[in-house]
């Protein structure tokens, strides 16, 4: 299972990336399902044997992170008719070049950390790649929905590094912590919404009226 | 059983307030408010009386550190409802509903941080106190607040996922160790045994991400938008009680730390970021002109106070134990004052907003009373804490902390008391007229600021002995 497991963490950083270079917002939308996806994947593929546990860790990620949340973003960028962040803080290829030195970086602090045995070699490298490109995204963006497309990826990579611990981290913490997203973004999809409404954009950088 | 219903009630009626038809339009059920905020109290009540063992498998218990936040809330949140019978009649939220559920099922998050034995329970419930208070900051629905709702939610987002990362790291750090995983008190029994890099990460990770839902410096950013923004009742409740379920969590794995014998990695990082904030709200106290911007900046300074007692240790636990309950319930008393100037005025800027004294005689004489004792002058309960914190720096061996935070604290006097008393006394602009104060405007202030002067003079028995096992959980001492 390993190979298989392996496969799918190098789909993952793939998946960062195409979002770091992507204009499009649905396109990161569909980027950020396919990642969705590949994170319901892996509890099967990294568990020692198939259990009910892995089983419903995983269906319970597809129904939230490929499915129901991906569908909220779509119905806030129709509702409020943006199609491309433009002029983002760092460029496109700025930012990818970024992206590519944090995964090298996190390949370098994961080979230092003390690791169990048997952890999936590629599972903890992952991980931190995928939370520094999150916080790219979401530090460099100027689009509000892109900033929780990036929140998004940050979770994810979280979530790739609790894959470390299933054992110890019980079922109902796992179910508290999806549940958690999925409101944490749901409420974010109403303010991009009314921040439409406000102010004719999705641009958070408008959103500067209150300072010292 | 107590201890479930304490957790649970608050956010089933909060679902049934949600979801009920009848409870559409903009009417709230304050009655209802009412009679969670009084159960909650009366049970945590209870727990002082009759003390009840730990449920769920030992996931929750009540502790001396979380029954002290567990009571600052539920207090706090009784005293919020009894203002809010005034408020609404003056300004009905644009939805009932949401203003009543949100507010229970705040009630149910925090107690659920309180009560949490298992870290990761803890977690989910800072997380739900974070999303709960969310749509109550933006109660009022104009660009301002929604532009702070922004800044709150991804602040406070990227600071909670942070935290799960650090409840993570400490998940790694105990391994193969014998005991229940993320369970307090086996992890603080066998804390010697933990993994010491995965450890310090866990206390770093933690300590930034509940340190982002507190508001301490650098990581405060959010809180002058969010509490100048929000409804002063909102505003009270966050920088009374939620800051204190945030603080319980740095505290929490303080205990593991020390526990495990991290004392000098741990208490200089605490120390640093106490200093630190104390000296950015000094810097944005001095010269701030809006008063509920400026009670954020006091409510940074004070939780830098908060973790430098815990980093200084020894008799700087208790003291910290005895500020967490003081500035809870002085914060709270402050913002439901300037809720009253709002109320009456439509702003919290000082400029235009002179001689209060002679328009709003009740809430200018609870501001100018606030601001001795949010400053820490006697008889009010800071001074007893923030002077005990003072003694453990100097126990400690460090003067010249105990030098810099004295000197921070005058400057934040000067700046605090140039804005309170300019708005509170001076000439009142031409054709304001004094206002009626209601009963329940006022009511919940005057309350909370009678403790405050009592817990100056004279703190209960049974509450020194909590705060006493408290602070020895903590790595300290008693007084």
């Amino acid at each position: 299972m390993y190979s298989a497991a392996q496969l799918v963490l190098l789909f993952v950083v793939l998946s960062d990336l195409a979002v770091l270079g992507t204009t499009r917002l649905s396109s990161c939308i569909r980027g950020i399902a396919a990642q969705g996806l590949l994170l319901g994947l892996l509890p099967v593929l990294v568990a020692p044997q198939l259990s009910v546990h892995a089983v419903s860790l995983g269906v319970g990620t597809i129904v939230v992170k490929a499915i129901v949340l991906p569908w909220l973003l779509g119905r806030a960028i129709r509702e409020a008719a943006v199609r491309r962040e433009i002029e983002p803080l760092v460029g496109f290829i700025a930012s990818q070049l970024l992206g590519v030195l944090a995964v090298a970086l996190a390949f370098a602090i994961a080979s230092r950390l003390p690791l169990p045995a048997t952890t999936q070699p590629l599972l903890v490298p992952v991980s931190l790649a995928t939370l520094m490109i999150g916080f790219i995204v979401l530090t460099t963006r100027r689009k509000a929905l892109m900033q929780v497309i990036g929140y998004l990826i940050l979770e994810n990579g979280i979530y790739l590094f609790g894959l470390t611990q299933t054992e110890s981290v019980p079922f109902l913490i796992e179910l508290g912590v999806l549940l958690d997203v999925f409101v944490g973004v749901f409420i974010m999809g109403i303010v991009v919404f009314h921040i439409n409404r406000e102010f004719d954009s999705l641009d958070s950088t408008r959103l500067a009226e209150l300072t010292d | 059983m107590r201890l479930l219903v304490i957790g649970a009630l608050p956010l089933l009626v909060a679902l049934a307030v949600l979801s009920v038809p009848a409870f559409r339009g903009r009417r709230v059920p304050v009655a209802l408010l009412a009679a969670v905020a009084l159960a909650h109290l009366g049970l945590v009540g209870s727990l002082w009386i009759a003390p009840e063992s730990g449920t769920l498998g030992g996931w929750f218990a009540v502790d001396p550190l979380g029954l002290t936040v567990l009571t600052l809330t539920s207090i706090l949140f009784l005293v919020t409802v009894t203002y809010a019978v005034g408020y609404l009649r003056r300004e009905p939220p644009s939805s009932g509903r949401v203003f009543a559920g949100c507010l229970m099922a705040f009630l149910s998050a925090a107690s659920v941080v309180a009560l949490a034995q298992h870290l990761a329970m803890l977690w989910v419930g800072m997380e739900a106190t974070t999303l709960s208070v969310a749509p109550l900051v933006f109660l009022r629905r104009d660009r301002r607040s929604l532009e702070a709702t922004w800044k709150y939610l991804v602040i406070s987002s990227v600071g909670i996922a942070l935290a799960l990362l650090g409840t993570f790291f400490l998940a790694s750090a105990q391994g193969d160790v014998p005991g229940r995983p993320l369970v307090l008190p086996d992890l603080v029994a066998h804390a010697r045994e933990l993994h010491p890099a995965w450890l310090r990460a866990a206390f770093l990770f933690l300590l930034v991400g509940f340190g982002t839902k507190m508001g301490l410096a650098p990581m405060h950013t959010w809180k002058p938008d969010t509490y100048g923004e929000a409804p002063s009742l909102v505003s009270g409740l966050m920088a009374g009680a939620l800051t204190s379920c945030a603080f319980l969590g740095i505290a929490r794995i303080t205990q593991v730390a020390m526990a495990a014998g991290l004392g000098p990695f741990a208490q200089p990082v605490l120390i640093g970021f106490g200093l630190l904030s104390l000296a950015v709200a000094a810097v944005f106290i001095v010269g701030q002109s809006d008063l509920k911007r400026l009670l954020a900046y006091s409510s940074v300074e004070h939780m830098g106070l908060l973790v430098l007692g815990l980093g200084l240790g020894g008799v700087g636990a208790y003291g910290s134990m005895l500020h967490l309950i003081n500035n809870g319930l002085s914060k709270s008393w402050m913002f439901l004052a300037a809720g009253n100037v709002v109320l009456a005025t439509g702003s919290s800027s000082a400029t235009g907003n002179r001689g209060l004294v002679r328009t709003l005689p009740v809430s200018a004489g609870l501001l100018v009373l606030g601001l001795f004792a949010v400053t820490g002058s006697p008889p009010f309960g800071q001074f007893m804490s923030e002077f005990t914190i003072l003694r453990a720096a100097i126990n400690a061996g460090h003067p010249w902390i105990a030098a810099v935070m004295l000197l921070l604290l005058a400057i934040i006097f000067v700046g605090m008391a140039v804005l309170v008393l300019g708005m509170a006394l001076g000439v009142p602009d031409p054709g304001s007229v004094p206002v009626r104060e209601s009963g329940w405007l006022v009511l919940g202030p005057v309350a909370l600021a009678a403790t405050v002067l009592m817990l100056g003079v004279y703190i209960p028995g049974p509450l020194h002995d909590v705060l006493t096992q408290a602070a020895v959980a903590l790595g300290g001492t008693a007084p």
